[in-house]
C-alpha cells in the first residue's frame, strides 16, 4: 500500500516539470558509425513509404466512411469482383517491396563482413556484467552497473546517467574497425550500442562475431538486449571511443594495473583489509541474488547469512564459488574473479551480517583450489 | 444432413452446473469458451495494469524484477494461450455450425474436452504465483538457457502447454472435419463464408504447428530434469536450436491469432456497408497463401543470434512478402466499404477500426522485417508496440466487434448501443496512447522485458501507463454491456442486422438450442446462391473434398 | 428424431470429458512434483494414470456401444477417417520437431561448434557424428545399424504386411484370416518392443549410451524413446481390435476402427523407416 501512496505522489510531482533528460527523441539516435547510418537511412526510407501508402489507402477509405453513409443518403452498389484491380494491388506492393529490399541488402552483407579488424575484442555475458578481453593485448576487466542501490530504490536523486553508467567502460580507438567476438557464459545476453548500429546476441558455448567503426570520439552507451533473468535492466553497456593516443596511454596504464594485481596476489592480507575488500566485491557480484543483507531470496536465491557452507569448512565454501553450483543460478566465478577478490569476497562472507568465524581466507588458498 | 441424438437425449439443455461440464452442444461449449477467455483477459490485463505502473516512472517501486518478469512472462502466455485463442474457438464452436448448416460439431464430446482441459492448464500457470520461487520468469517465448534455471513452476509451465496444445489440437481438428465434413447440401467451398473458411486454415495452422511447440519444450522439459544436451553446448546442443523449433511454431502461431480476424471483419464490413465483400475467392486466396509464407519466415525473430548473411536475406525477403497477401486483404475491404450504404453500430466502428489499426502494425512489422533495422529495434518497445497493434488493435478488437455482431443472435436481446459506443470510442482513443508512443521508446533505445530504465524514457512511459490505465478502465464497460445484454434489452430479430447474410440469420434469435437438425432446412435457404459469396454459383465446382452426396 | 441409420448422431453429455481433464491433471502435476521429490508425487502421478485407464475405456467403450447399435451413419465414418488423418498429421508433425533437431544438430551446431572461430572457446574440438559434444567427458560407443535395428526394421515391415493382410481378410469377410493377421502383428510388435528394450538395456550398461551422452544420446533417445511409446499405443489399439474381432464385430463394409488402428501402425511404420535411415545407419 505504501507503494501505492509514493506512486501516486511522485505521480504527481514527476508530471510538471519533466527531467531535463527526457528528450522526448522520436527517432533512431544519432548515428555515430557507417552501419548505423545506413540502419538510419532505410528507416526513414521505409518510414515514408508506409506513410504514403497509409494516406493514399485511408484516404481513400475514410472518404468513402463519409460520402457513403447509409446517413447521407447513399445507396449501395452491388458490385464485388474486378480482376484488374486485383492484379494491380498485387502487383505495385511487389513492386515497392523490391525497392526497399534492395538498399537493406547491402547493409546486411555490410553488417555481415567482420574481415580485417584493427582490434579484436572477445565480450563475454555473465549474470549481470560484461568482460571484455582484448585478445592481442592481454586485457581483460569486467565491466559492472555503477549505479549505486539507493537510486534504484528510490532513496537517492537519481542521476544524469541513471542505469546507462558502468565502473568500467569498453576503451576504442575512433575511426578503427573493432571485431568483436561475443560469447556467453550462463545464459543468452545481447550486446546493444544504438549509436553505434551493433547489435548482436552472446549465446553461451559458442562465439558470434560483430564489428563497428565508431566515427566520433565520446561515450555510447546501450544495454543487454535479452532477457537473461533478474537483473536484465541492470547490465549496461558504455563504449568509450578516444584518440589513437588516449587509447595508448588508457592501454599502458590498463597494463601497469594488471601488473600490480599480479603482484599483490602472492601477499597475506590482515582481515580486515580482505572484509574491505570482499565487501565492494560483494556488492558488485553477488549482491543482486544473494541481496546487500545476505538474506537472499527465499525459494530462489539462498541467505549466505548463515548459511552452512559460509559457516563450514573454508574449502568447500571456496569451491562453491569457484566452481558454482552446476545447474543453478550460482554461475562458476573462478574465471570471473582474481584470486585476491575471491579470498576478499569469501572472508567477506564468512565475516559479514550474522557470520563471526572470524577467519581470513588468503589468495594462496583460493589458487590451491584451482583446478 | 439429418441428425439423431442419443435416445436419453432431450431437446434442452440439461439444469445445474454439470449441464456445463458435461454439455456436448457446440453453442454451450461456444459460450464455455468464451467466458473463459473474458476471465482471463482480466486476470492477464490486471497483470498489464501492474507492469504499467511499475513502469510508470523510473526507478523500482511496486514489484522486484523477478516479480515484474514474472508478470510480463505469465502476461504474455496468458493473453495468447487463455485469451486470444479460446475466445475465437469460442466464435468456431458457436458460429461455424450456424454459418454451414450442420446440427453440431463433428465431434461434440471430444469438443467439450477441448475446452475442460483449459482451466487445467490456466490453473497451473496462474497457481504457479502461489509456489515457492514464484512462477516462471523467462518470457513468453521460453529461450534456454534461462529457462532452464528456474524451479519448480517450469516444470508446471511445460506441462500447461503441453495441456493447451493438446486442447487446440483436438478443436482444431473438430473444425477442419465439421468444415469438411458437415456442410448443408449445396454449400459449396466457394460458398463458405470467409470466417469459415478463415478457421478451416487456421485449423490446419494449429495442427501443424502445436506438435511442433510439443516437441520443444518437451526437449526442455528433458535438459532441465533428465540430463540432455539439445540446448547446451558442451553437449553438441545449441540454444539456437530452441529458438528455430520455437518460431517455427510461433510465427504461424501468430497467424493463428489473426486469421479468425480477418474472418471476423470481412464477415462485419458487408453487413454495414450492405454489399457483398469485395473479391471473395482473392480474399481466400491470399489467407492461404499468407498460412504457406507463415512456414518460410520464422527466423525473422532471430536475426540478432548471428546467422549467415545468406539466412538472413532468405528470411527478409520472405517475410516482406507477406505483406503483399496481406495487403491484398486490406484494399479488398476498403473496396468492399467503397459505395456501400454504411451505418456505425459498434460492431462496424470496431471493424473500421480494426482495419486501419491492424494496417499499422502490420508496418511497423515491416519494419522490423528489414533485418538491419531489426538489429537496431530487436527486443525493443518497438516491437512491444508492433505486436501489440496486430494482437489489441488487431485480434482483441476484431473479438470486440464479433461479440457485439453477434451478441444479439447469442441472447436475443439488442446490447446497449450507447454503452458500445463509450466503450468503442474510449478503447479506441486510450489504446492508441498505451501503445503509440512505444514506438518511439524503442526508436530511441528502449529494452523490453526491463523493470526499470533510463531517465530519458520517463515521459514516453508515462503517457502510456496513463493510456493503459484509461484503456484498462474502459474494459469493465464491455462486462457491463454484456451483463446487461443477457439480462434483458431489446427483442432481437432472427436477423438482427440489416445487411446481414448467411444462414445463422436464418433461426430465430436467440438461436435455438439445436439447429439444422434437419438437412433441407439448411438447404431452403442456399438454394438461391448466396449474395455474399462472390464465387462463380456453378455446379459442382464448389462441392470440394469430403463431399460426397451418396453418404447423406 | 429419427430412427437408427439415419442422421448424424449427436451423443449425449458425457462425464468422460471431465475425467480425462481430471487425468490429466493428476499426471502433469503428480510428475512435477515427483521430479521436484515432493512427497505424494508418484502416488498422485499413478492416480492420474488410472484414470485415465479408466476414461479411455469407458470413453472408447461407449463409441463402440453406440457404434455396435448402428447409431453411426456414413457421414459419422466420414468425420472419424477426417479425424484419424488430421490426427496422424499432428503426430507426424510432432515426430518432425525432433528430426529437426537431429537435422540442425548434425549440420548447423556441431560443425559449427569444430569451426575455427569457436577454437577459443573449444580447443581441439573436432566435431564429427556421432559425438558427445566438446564439454564432456564419458565416453560412448553408438548404436550399430546393422544388428538389431535392422532386424526390427524388417520386423515392422513384416507386421505392416500382416496387417494388410488381416485388413484383406476382413474386407472379404474371412474372420479366421483377421484375427490370425491381426494376432501375429501383434506378436511382431510385441518382439519390436522386447528387441526394443534389450538394446536401451544394452546401450546404458555396455555402450555408455544414455541419455546425458550429449546430442547423439539426446536425439537418439528422445527419437526412438517416443517412437517406442508409439509402437506401444499402436499395439493396444490392434490387442483392442482383435477382442473386438473375437467378440463379432466389424462388417466387411464397416469397420472404421480397425482401418484407424491400420492407418496409426503404417504411421509408426514409416517414422521407424526414417529412425532406421537417419539415426542408426547414416
Ligand atoms: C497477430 C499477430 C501478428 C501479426 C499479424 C504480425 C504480422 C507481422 N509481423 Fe509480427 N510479431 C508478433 C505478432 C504478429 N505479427 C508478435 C507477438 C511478435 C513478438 C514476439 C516476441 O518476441 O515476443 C512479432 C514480432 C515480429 C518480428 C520480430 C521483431 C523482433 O523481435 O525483432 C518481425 C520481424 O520481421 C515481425 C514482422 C511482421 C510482419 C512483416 C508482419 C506482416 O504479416 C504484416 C503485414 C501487413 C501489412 C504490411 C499491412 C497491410 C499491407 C498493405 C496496406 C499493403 C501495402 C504495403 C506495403 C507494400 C508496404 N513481427
Ligand atoms: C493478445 C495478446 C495481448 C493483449 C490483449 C495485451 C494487452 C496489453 N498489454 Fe501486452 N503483451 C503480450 C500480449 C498481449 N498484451 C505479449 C505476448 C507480450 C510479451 C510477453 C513477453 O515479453 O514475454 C506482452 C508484453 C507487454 C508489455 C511489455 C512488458 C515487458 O516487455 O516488460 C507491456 C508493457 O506495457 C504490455 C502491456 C499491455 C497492456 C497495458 C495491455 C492492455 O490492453 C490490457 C487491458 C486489459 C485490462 C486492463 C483488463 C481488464 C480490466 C480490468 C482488470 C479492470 C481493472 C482496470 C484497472 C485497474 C485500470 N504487454
Ligand atoms: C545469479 C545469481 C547468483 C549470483 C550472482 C551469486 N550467487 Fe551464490 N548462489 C546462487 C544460487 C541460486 C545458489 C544456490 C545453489 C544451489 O541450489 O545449490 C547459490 C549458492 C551460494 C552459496 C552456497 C550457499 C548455501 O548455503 O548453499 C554460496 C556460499 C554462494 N552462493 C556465494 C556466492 C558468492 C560469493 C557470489 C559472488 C561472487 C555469489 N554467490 C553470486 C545464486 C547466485
Ligand atoms: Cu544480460 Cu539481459
Ligand atoms: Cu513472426
Amino acid at each position: 500500500m505504501k507503494a501505492f501512496r509514493t506512486l501516486w505522489a511522485s505521480a504527481g510531482l514527476l508530471w510538471l516539470p519533466g527531467p531535463a533528460l527526457s528528450a522526448w527523441q522520436l527517432n533512431l539516435p544519432v548515428p555515430r558509425s557507417e552501419i548505423a547510418r545506413q540502419i538510419h537511412d532505410l528507416h526513414t526510407l521505409i518510414l515514408w513509404v508506409c506513410v504514403g501508402i497509409f494516406v493514399v489507402v485511408f484516404g481513400v477509405m475514410f472518404y468513402a466512411l463519409w460520402r457513403h453513409r447509409k446517413a447521407a443518403g447513399h445507396a449501395a452498389r452491388h458490385f464485388h469482383e474486378n480482376t484488374a484491380v486485383e492484379v494491380a494491388w498485387t502487383a505495385i506492393p511487389f513492386l515497392i517491396l523490391v525497392g526497399m529490399a534492395w538498399p537493406a541488402t547491402r547493409t546486411i552483407l555490410a553488417q555481415k563482413d567482420t574481415s580485417d579488424p584493427d582490434l579484436t575484442v572477445k565480450v563475454t555475458g555473465y549474470q549481470w556484467k560484461w568482460e571484455y578481453d582484448y585478445l592481442q593485448e592481454g586485457v581483460k576487466y569486467l565491466s559492472v552497473l555503477a549505479t549505486p542501490r539507493e537510486q534504484i530504490e528510490n532513496r537517492a536523486a537519481k542521476g544524469e546517467h541513471y542505469l546507462l553508467e558502468v565502473d568500467e567502460p569498453l576503451v576504442v580507438p575512433v575511426g578503427r574497425k573493432v571485431r568483436v567476438l561475443l560469447t556467453a557464459n550462463d545464459v543468452i545476453h545481447a550486446w546493444w550500442v544504438p549509436a553505434l548500429g551493433v547489435k548482436q546476441d552472446a549465446i553461451p558455448g559458442f562465439i558470434r562475431d560483430t564489428w563497428f567503426r565508431a566515427a566520433a570520439v565520446g561515450t555510447y552507451r546501450g544495454q543487454c538486449a535479452e532477457l537473461c533473468g533478474r537483473d536484465h535492466a541492470f547490465m549496461p553497456i558504455v563504449v568509450e571511443v578516444k584518440s589513437e593516443a588516449d587509447y595508448r596511454a588508457w592501454l599502458a596504464d590498463r597494463k601497469a594495473k594488471l601488473a600490480a594485481a599480479a603482484a599483490e596476489a602472492g601477499k597475506a592480507f590482515g582481515l580486515d583489509e580482505l572484509k574491505a575488500r570482499g565487501e565492494k566485491v560483494y556488492a558488485a557480484n553477488c549482491a543482486a541474488c544473494h541481496q546487500p543483507d545476505g538474506k537472499g531470496i527465499p525459494g530462489v536465491f539462498p541467505a549466505v547469512d548463515g548459511s552452512k557452507v559460509a559457516l563450514g569448512p573454508r574449502q568447500g565454501h571456496i569451491e562453491v564459488v569457484l566452481h558454482g553450483r552446476p545447474g543453478t543460478a550460482m554461475a562458476a566465478f573462478g574465471p570471473q574473479l582474481s584470486d585476491v577478490d575471491l579470498a576478499a569476497v569469501v572472508t567477506y562472507q564468512r565475516n559479514a551480517w550474522g557470520n563471526r568465524t572470524g577467519e581470513a581466507v588468503q589468495p594462496a588458498e583460493v589458487r590451491a583450489l584451482r583446478k | 444432413m439429418q441428425a439423431t441424438h442419443a435416445p436419453e437425449h432431450g431437446h434442452g439443455p440439461p439444469g445445474g452446473l454439470m449441464r456445463w461440464v458435461t454439455t456436448t452442444n457446440h453453442k454451450d461449449i461456444g459460450t464455455l469458451y468464451l467466458w473463459f477467455a473474458g476471465v482471463m483477459f482480466f486476470v492477464a490485463g490486471s497483470m498489464a495494469m501492474l507492469i504499467r505502473a511499475e513502469l510508470f516512472q523510473p526507478g523500482l517501486q511496486l514489484v522486484q524484477p523477478e516479480v515484474f518478469n514474472q508478470l510480463t512472462t505469465l502476461h504474455g502466455l496468458i493473453m495468447i494461450f487463455g485469451v486470444i485463442m479460446p475466445a475465437f474457438t469460442g466464435f468456431a464452436n458457436w458460429q461455424v455450425p450456424l454459418m454451414i448448416g450442420a446440427p453440431d460439431m463433428a465431434f461434440p464430446r471430444m469438443n467439450n474436452w477441448s475446452f475442460w482441459l483449459l482451466p487445467v492448464a490456466a490453473a497451473f500457470l496462474v497457481g504457479s504465483t502461489l509456489l515457492p520461487g514464484g512462477a516462471v520468469a523467462g518470457g513468453w517465448t521460453m529461450y534456454p538457457p534461462l529457462f532452464i534455471q528456474g524451479g519448480i513452476s517450469y516444470d508446471l509451465t511445460i506441462f500447461a502447454v503441453h495441456i493447451m496444445g493438446a486442447s487446440s489440437i483436438m478443436g482444431a481438428i473438430n473444425i477442419i472435419t465439421t468444415i469438411l465434413n458437415m456442410r448443408a447440401p449445396g454449400m459449396g467451398m466457394m460458398k463458405l463464408p470467409l470466417f469459415v473458411w478463415t478457421w478451416l486454415i487456421t485449423a490446419f495452422l494449429l495442427i501443424a504447428v502445436m506438435p511442433v511447440l510439443a516437441g520443444a519444450v518437451t526437449m526442455l522439459l528433458t535438459d532441465r530434469n533428465f540430463g540432455t544436451h539439445f540446448f547446451d553446448a558442451a553437449g553438441g546442443g545449441d540454444p539456437v536450436l530452441f529458438q528455430h523449433v520455437f518460431w517455427f511454431f510461433g510465427h504461424p502461431e501468430v497467424y493463428i491469432l489473426i486469421l479468425p480476424a480477418f474472418g471476423i471483419i470481412s464477415t462485419i464490413l458487408p453487413t454495414f456497408a450492405r454489399k457483398p465483400l469485395f473479391g471473395y475467392a482473392s480474399m481466400v486466396y491470399a489467407t492461404a497463401s499468407i498460412a504457406i509464407l507463415s512456414f518460410l519466415v520464422w527466423a525473422h525473430h532471430m536475426f540478432t543470434v548471428g546467422l549467415p548473411a545468406g539466412a538472413q536475406l532468405f528470411f527478409m525477403y520472405a517475410t516482406m512478402l507477406i505483406a503483399v497477401p496481406t495487403g491484398v486483404k486490406v484494399f479488398n475491404w476498403v473496396a468492399t466499404l467503397w459505395r456501400g450504404s454504411m451505418t456505425f453500430e459498434t460492431p462496424m466502428l470496431f471493424a473500421v477500426a480494426f482495419v486501419c489499426l491492424f494496417t499499422i502494425g502490420g508496418f511497423s512489422g515491416l519494419v522490423l522485417a528489414m533485418a538491419p533495422v531489426d538489429i537496431q529495434l530487436h527486443d525493443t518497445y518497438y516491437v512491444v508496440a508492433h505486436f501489440h497493434y496486430v494482437l489489441v488493435s488487431g485480434a482483441l478488437f476484431s473479438i470486440y466487434a464479433g461479440v457485439y455482431y453477434w451478441l444479439p443472435k447469442w441472447t436475443g436481446h439488442m446490447y446497449d448501443e450507447r454503452l458500445g459506443r463509450w466503450h468503442f470510442w474510449l478503447s479506441a482513443i486510450s489504446f492508441n496512447v498505451l501503445f503509440f508512443p512505444q514506438h518511439f521508446l524503442g526508436l530511441a533505445g528502449m529494452p523490453r522485458r526491463i523493470p526499470d530504465y533510463a531517465l530519458q524514457f520517463a515521459d514516453f512511459n508515462r503517457i502510456s501507463s496513463i493510456g493503459g490505465f484509461v484503456f484498462g478502465a474502459s474494459q469493465i464497460l464491455l462486462l457491463i454491456v454484456i451483463v446487461k445484454c443477457i439480462r434483458g434489452g431489446a427483442r432481437a430479430e432472427a436477423r438482427a442486422w440489416e445487411g446481414a447474410q448467411g444462414l445463422e440469420w436464418t433461426v430465430p434469435s436467440p438461436a435455438p438450442y439445436h439447429t439444422f437438425l434437419e438437412p433441407d432446412v439448411a438447404e431452403r435457404h442456399l438454394s438461391p446462391p448466396l449474395p455474399q459469396a462472390g464465387g462463380p454459383p456453378s455446379g459442382d465446382e464448389g462441392r470440394g473434398e469430403g463431399y460426397a452426396p451418396e453418404l447423406r | 428424431m429419427s430412427a437408427q441409420g439415419h442422421g448424424y448422431y449427436l451423443p449425449a453429455p458425457s462425464h468422460w470429458p471431465i475425467v480425462g481433464s481430471g487425468a490429466l491433471l493428476g499426471l502433469a502435476l503428480g510428475a512435477t512434483l515427483l521430479i521436484h521429490g515432493v512427497a505424494g508425487g508418484g502416488w498422485l502421478l499413478a492416480a492420474g494414470a488410472a484414470l485415465l485407464v479408466w476414461m479411455l475405456f469407458g470413453w472408447f467403450g461407449t463409441v463402440i456401444r453406440e457404434n455396435e447399435r448402428g447409431l453411426f451413419n456414413l457421414r459419422v465414418d466420414a468425420s472419424y477417417r477426417w479425424g484419424m488423418g488430421w490426427f496422424i498429421f499432428s503426430e507426424v508433425m510432432f515426430f518432425a520437431a525432433f528430426f529437426g533437431a537431429l537435422f540442425y544438430t548434425r549440420t548447423i551446431s556441431v560443425p559449427d561448434l569444430a569451426s575455427a572461430d569457436q577454437q577459443l572457446l573449444w580447443p581441439g574440438y573436432a566435431g564429427g557424428w556421432p559425438t558427445s559434444g566438446p564439454g564432456l567427458e564419458d565416453p560412448f560407443t553408438p548404436m550399430a545399424a546393422w544388428g538389431i535395428p535392422a532386424l526390427n526394421t524388417l520386423i515392422l515391415l513384416s507386421s505392416g504386411a500382416t496387417v494388410t493382410w488381416a485388413h484383406w481378410g476382413l474386407k472379404r469377410g474371412r474372420r479366421r484370416q483377421l484375427i490370425l493377421g491381426l494376432a501375429l502383428t501383434l506378436a511382431l510388435g510385441a518382439a519390436f518392443l522386447g528387441l526394443q528394450a534389450y538394446e536401451y538395456r544394452h546401450a546404458y550398461s555396455e555402450l555408455g549410451l544414455t541419455l546425458g551422452a550429449g546430442v547423439y544420446g539426446a536425439t537418439f533417445f528422445m527419437l526412438t524413446g517416443f517412437h517406442g511409446l508409439h509402437v506401444t499405443v499402436g499395439a493396444i489399439l490392434l490387442a483392442v481390435m482383435l477382442a473386438r474381432a473375437l467378440a463379432g464385430h466389424f462388417t466387411p463394409e464397416r469397420h472404421f476402427a480397425f482401418e484407424a488402428a491400420s492407418w496409426y501402425w503404417h504411421f509408426v511404420d514409416v517414422v521407424w523407416l526414417g529412425l532406421f535411415v537417419f539415426v542408426y545407419w547414416l
